[in-house]
């Protein structure tokens, strides 16, 4: 069973303009630990697409299972159980609660849950040392870098221990040299089992995946399986090529 | 989330934004001020009527001698005796639920014991007065009627009276002077304490009301029967009304008045008189109550208005907790507990301040301070109200926000 199965999955918005139709009956299998990039310019779908399958929004037509459960027929508080337990977001913009450090921030999602406070301590401390953030798990996130910001976010999304890893634009805020560490991350989790998809415009953060869906005008364009680019070779042939003495970056432990 | 962790997270919130919150909280601090202040007050001005009439005695009314016109000149209250002790004794007889009327003549005088001297009030009366004024003697004896009516020269002395003159002895059976006069102590009153109006009554000498005339104020032709007061007491309050009426009939006709002359005497309600303080303080009251009404109101719209801008703020934090997970009565549960936690911190402040003035006003206006564990409750609960009350409008508007718009939301 494909852990993501839409069919003829539409969107419509009935905008005082008239109807807009932002995804047209799309049908489409993802496989659990599979690294899908999902591409298209900006209109293309793609953001629809992602909170469909996000379950932040609900279909207007069509089909969509995750993991097994109809999603269209639950209600709101179903989606947000189905969005707690079997779904780790990652934004752009990292969304972290600026008061709180960093640990307080990964336990979110647990609180949720309704796990008290010592499992949710220690969870959150065993998410961020996954992400190579052990040492900083009680600093506030205006102490911390954008990818670090973003490794916070990603233990925060993996601390559910969720069926997918859905990232939307997760290098668009970073320098080039981050993304590619935050992008090595992403593989390195996808190797340990979890399923990841990343929502992209950019044709170098896709380069990195298995599997390249594309959209245009709320339609399937393409579906292509890859060879991935590794994301941590490249960082490597980076430091290399600088030689500065910078550490290689810590990442999965 | 515990109850708990969610007051923590909401006082961070709260404590994020220190001087917006302050500020927001000033009208229900106000407000929780003022009733807390308004309930001292009412009942600090109650409880002191209630031991005013108490200390004096229930149901009283004063008859005073007044009004009389001589040759075109109206004099005042008490410028002429026009009551006499007959009026006494027929009052009591003849007015209905009368149970005591004793006549009173006060003047001042110099006691002298040994080599002690102390100027006190000499009251001469007969022993109605301890009826009406409820009021016994601690140690000796009240008058015998035997006594009051040849006019004996005994005295029976308030406790000040006792300490003053006679200092560690025993003032009963001893002789002491006033004017000369050697007067016998029969009796010393209990103890009474101060008055309302904070004049020690306690320090006193009571002789019957003959020995008073004659040899105290010194009218010693036969014919004078006056007095300046009768003390009346009814048996109930509801008896005070028409009895007083009654009274005023009785002296008109004692008195020979026409019907187009003026009373010459005036009947005080005692208890009335009590009750006019009362009014003062509940107007003060109704005054605080409006001020508070109106402050809890303008707190509780500063909440809402406060919690509309935090939920504005703060969207993409909602959005980021939907999408984690949160279901829509969790993100309303977070902002109402947050606008409760405001309204509380702001009533606990309010309560505080409300204490203080309270203790202030009693001290200015001499009351006992009445503040109750069930007033703050009360506070506590009124602002914790506003706090859901006024809160809700804005965490319903967070509960339902779309979490795609949401994250969206620069």
């Amino acid at each position: 069973m494909p852990l993501i199965e839409a069919r003829d999955l539409s969107r419509v918005y009935d905008l005082d303009s008239g109807r807009v139709t932002a995804l047209d009956r799309v049908s489409l299998d993802i496989e659990a630990g599979d690294l899908v990039a999902v591409m298209g310019p900006s209109g293309s779908g793609k953001s629809t697409f992602m909170n469909l399958i996000g379950c932040l929004d609900r279909p207007t037509g069509g089909h969509y299972r995750l993991d097994g459960v109809a999603v269209e027929t639950l209600g709101s508080d179903g989606l947000a159980e189905l969005r707690n337990r079997k779904l780790g977001f990652v934004f752009q913009q990292f969304n972290l609660l600026p008061r709180v450090d960093a640990c307080a921030n990964v336990e979110l999602p647990m609180v949720y849950a309704g796990a008290d406070r010592k499992t949710r301590r220690q969870r959150a401390l065993a998410a961020l040392g996954r992400v190579g953030l052990g040492e900083r798990a009680h600093h506030r996130p205006m102490q911390l870098s954008g990818g670090q910001q973003q490794r916070v976010a990603i233990a925060r999304a993996l601390v559910n221990e969720p069926r997918l890893l859905l990232a939307d634009e997760p290098t668009g805020a970073l320098d080039s040299r981050t993304a590619l560490e935050i992008l090595a991350l992403f593989q390195d989790l996808n190797r340990e089992g979890v399923t990841v998809v990343l929502v992209t415009h950019d044709a170098e953060v896709a380069r990195h995946a298995r599997r390249v869906i594309r959209f245009r005008d709320g339609r399937l364009l393409s579906d292509q399986r890859q060879e991935a680019a590794d994301a941590r070779g490249a960082l490597l042939a980076l430091d290399a090529h600088t030689a500065a003495p910078e550490p290689v970056p810590e990442t999965a432990a | 989330m515990s109850l708990l962790e969610a007051i923590r997270s909401a006082l961070s919130a709260i404590g994020a934004n220190a001087l917006r919150s302050a500020l927001t909280m000033l009208g229900i601090i106000i407000g929780v001020a003022a009733v807390i202040a308004m309930v001292a007050i009412g009942s600090g001005a109650r409880e002191r009527v209630t031991s005013q009439i108490k200390s004096l005695g229930a149901n009283l009314a004063i008859v005073q001698s007044g009004n009389v016109t001589q040759g075109g000149a109206r004099l005042g209250a008490g410028a002429s005796s026009t009551l006499t002790d007959e009026d006494a004794t027929a009052i009591a007889r003849e007015v209905d639920g009368v149970v005591a009327a004793a006549p009173v003549i006060i003047t001042r005088a110099q006691a002298v014991f040994g080599g002690a001297n102390w100027s006190t009030q000499i009251t001469a009366t007969d022993l109605d007065f301890f009826t009406a004024r409820e009021w016994d003697v601690g140690e000796g004896r009240l008058f015998e009627p035997e006594e009051l009516r040849r006019g004996e020269i005994v005295a029976i002395i308030g406790q000040t009276v006792a300490r003053n003159l006679f200092g560690e002895q025993n003032p009963l059976e001893q002789q002491f002077r006033i004017r000369n006069v050697p007067f016998k102590v029969i009796g010393v009153m209990a103890p009474k304490g101060q008055s309302a109006l904070g004049q020690d009554q306690d320090d006193v000498i009571f002789v019957p009301l003959d020995t008073g005339r004659r040899r105290i104020v010194g009218r010693n032709y036969a014919r004078d029967r006056s007095v300046q007061t009768i003390m009346v007491k009814f048996a109930s309050e509801d008896a005070i009304a028409p009895g007083i009426e009654q009274t005023s009939a009785l002296l008109r006709q004692r008195h020979r008045l026409m019907a187009d002359q003026e009373d010459d005497f005036i009947v005080r309600n005692l208890t009335e008189i009590a009750n006019t303080a009362t009014q003062a303080a509940n107007t003060l009251s109704w005054l605080l109550a409006a001020v508070a009404g109106v402050s809890l109101l303008v707190g509780g719209i500063g909440i809402m208005n406060i919690m509309l801008v935090s939920v504005t703020e703060r969207t993409r934090e909602i959005g980021l907790r939907l999408a984690v997970g949160a279901r829509q009565r969790d993100v309303l549960a977070q902002f109402l507990i947050e606008a409760t936690t405001l309204a509380t911190i702001g009533g606990a402040v309010g309560i505080a301040l409300g204490i203080g003035s309270a203790l202030m006003i009693a001290r200015i206006a001499g009351w006992p301070s009445v503040v109750s564990i069930e007033t703050i409750l009360i506070a506590v609960g009124v602002s914790g109200m506003i706090g859901v009350f006024f809160g809700f409008y804005p965490a319903r508007q967070a509960a339902r926000l779309d979490p795609i718009e949401a994250l969206r939301r620069e």
